[in-house]
């Protein structure tokens, strides 16, 4: 009988703590213009690249559909955002970013914006080491009133996670070697492109992540 | 006998709210090649537009024949790939597809429709 009672009492704690391992840290982003806003679609203009490398705007551009769809938005097709940008004649992400609101709400239709700039995209190089590296930051603006709703930045590395080396300087150099040759013949930007974007345009309050879209069966809950 | 009965119903409760904290709403869409046709388009080098038209027909079909949901922008981006090749009756066509399934696309298909007959 006390074996029971202490069982029970044991399954409850378990229980308990299980649930607080599921609640969630306090937001640190205040997302009441976000909730008043309610924004359904997603213009995302064209990223403004900061890096050297030419390619990152686009690469970035071909990740961002996924995460927002799946979130529960309609996005802005970004084939034909990036046509109908080029055939009013503006071919630079700044000049791009720089129009509007009012006119991006006019020829889009979408409720809300999403401004994204990559700050960091390829490889560095360091003796013993090679890091590819992407990372982005966003801001969504409502186009009705110009109000940022939301402001995020992520990246990804191919160096997270990694093993501390061992084996010496040696073992190090041919590591880097064999990652240089690597990173250059498997496009691995684009591969840490696309996880810095599904990290960017994550959903989830805890994690200062957006809000689920209207498509979302979580709408609402977040 | 009380016991096990305990225990199997501890690993249970357990499992069951070890998988509410782990679960994973399924995906609304399906993807296919969907994201690497964006980035061959955007590179415009990799593969000519007929190819990239010809592998979203292909992903077309299996979603539809899996009875899945098109992706937002895909019938918009296929009919620029037929704009582009000069089929407008086939942009048109996609065009009207996208604005179905996705009434959030209207103001901006309308534009397109618009600025693409000159």
């Amino acid at each position: 009988m006390k074996y029971q009672t202490f069982s029970r009492i044991a399954i409850a704690f378990v229980a308990v703590a299980l649930m607080a391992g599921c609640a969630t840290k306090k937001p640190g982003w205040d997302y009441s213009a976000y909730k008043a806003s309610k924004p359904s679609s997603i213009l995302v203009l064209p990223p403004v690249n900061n890096s050297p490398d030419i390619t990152a705007t686009y690469s970035v551009m071909s990740f961002v559909t996924k995460p927002l769809s799946e979130a529960g938005y309609y996005v802005m097709p970004v084939g034909m955002v990036a046509q109908a940008f080029k055939e009013n004649g503006l071919t630079q992400p700044a000049d791009m970013h720089a129009t509007a609101p009012q006119k991006l709400s006019e020829i889009f239709g979408a409720d809300a914006a999403l401004y994204i700039t990559v700050t960091k995209f390829g490889v560095s190089y360091t003796v013993v080491n090679s890091e590819t590296m992407v990372q982005v930051q966003g801001k969504l603006v409502d186009l009705k009133t110009g109000a940022t709703l939301w402001q995020g930045a992520a990246q990804a590395s191919s160096v997270e996670g990694e093993q501390q080396q061992q084996g010496g300087l040696g073992a190090l150099l041919i590591t880097a070697v064999i990652k240089q040759v690597l990173a250059s013949t498997f496009d691995d930007s684009h591969r840490y492109s696309g996880m810095a974007t599904d990290r960017l345009l994550a959903t989830g309050v805890a994690n200062n992540g957006l809000l689920y879209g209207p498509r979302s069966p979580n709408y609402g809950k977040d | 006998m009380f016991n096990k009965l305990i225990r199997l119903t501890t690993l249970l409760a357990l499992a069951f709210t070890l998988a509410a904290c782990a679960s994973k709403t399924p995906a609304l869409y399906s993807w296919q090649g969907y994201q690497s046709n964006l980035d061959a388009y955007f590179r415009a080098s990799s593969l000519s537009p007929d190819a990239q038209t010809q592998l979203m027909e292909q992903d077309l079909q299996k979603i539809r024949a899996a009875g899945l949901a098109v992706p937002p922008g895909y019938h918009a981006h296929l009919g620029l790939l037929y704009g582009e090749q000069g089929d407008l009756d086939k942009f048109a066509q996609q065009v009207a597809l996208e604005k179905s399934k996705f009434p959030e696309s209207q103001t901006f298909m309308d534009f397109l429709t618009r600025n693409f007959k000159k």
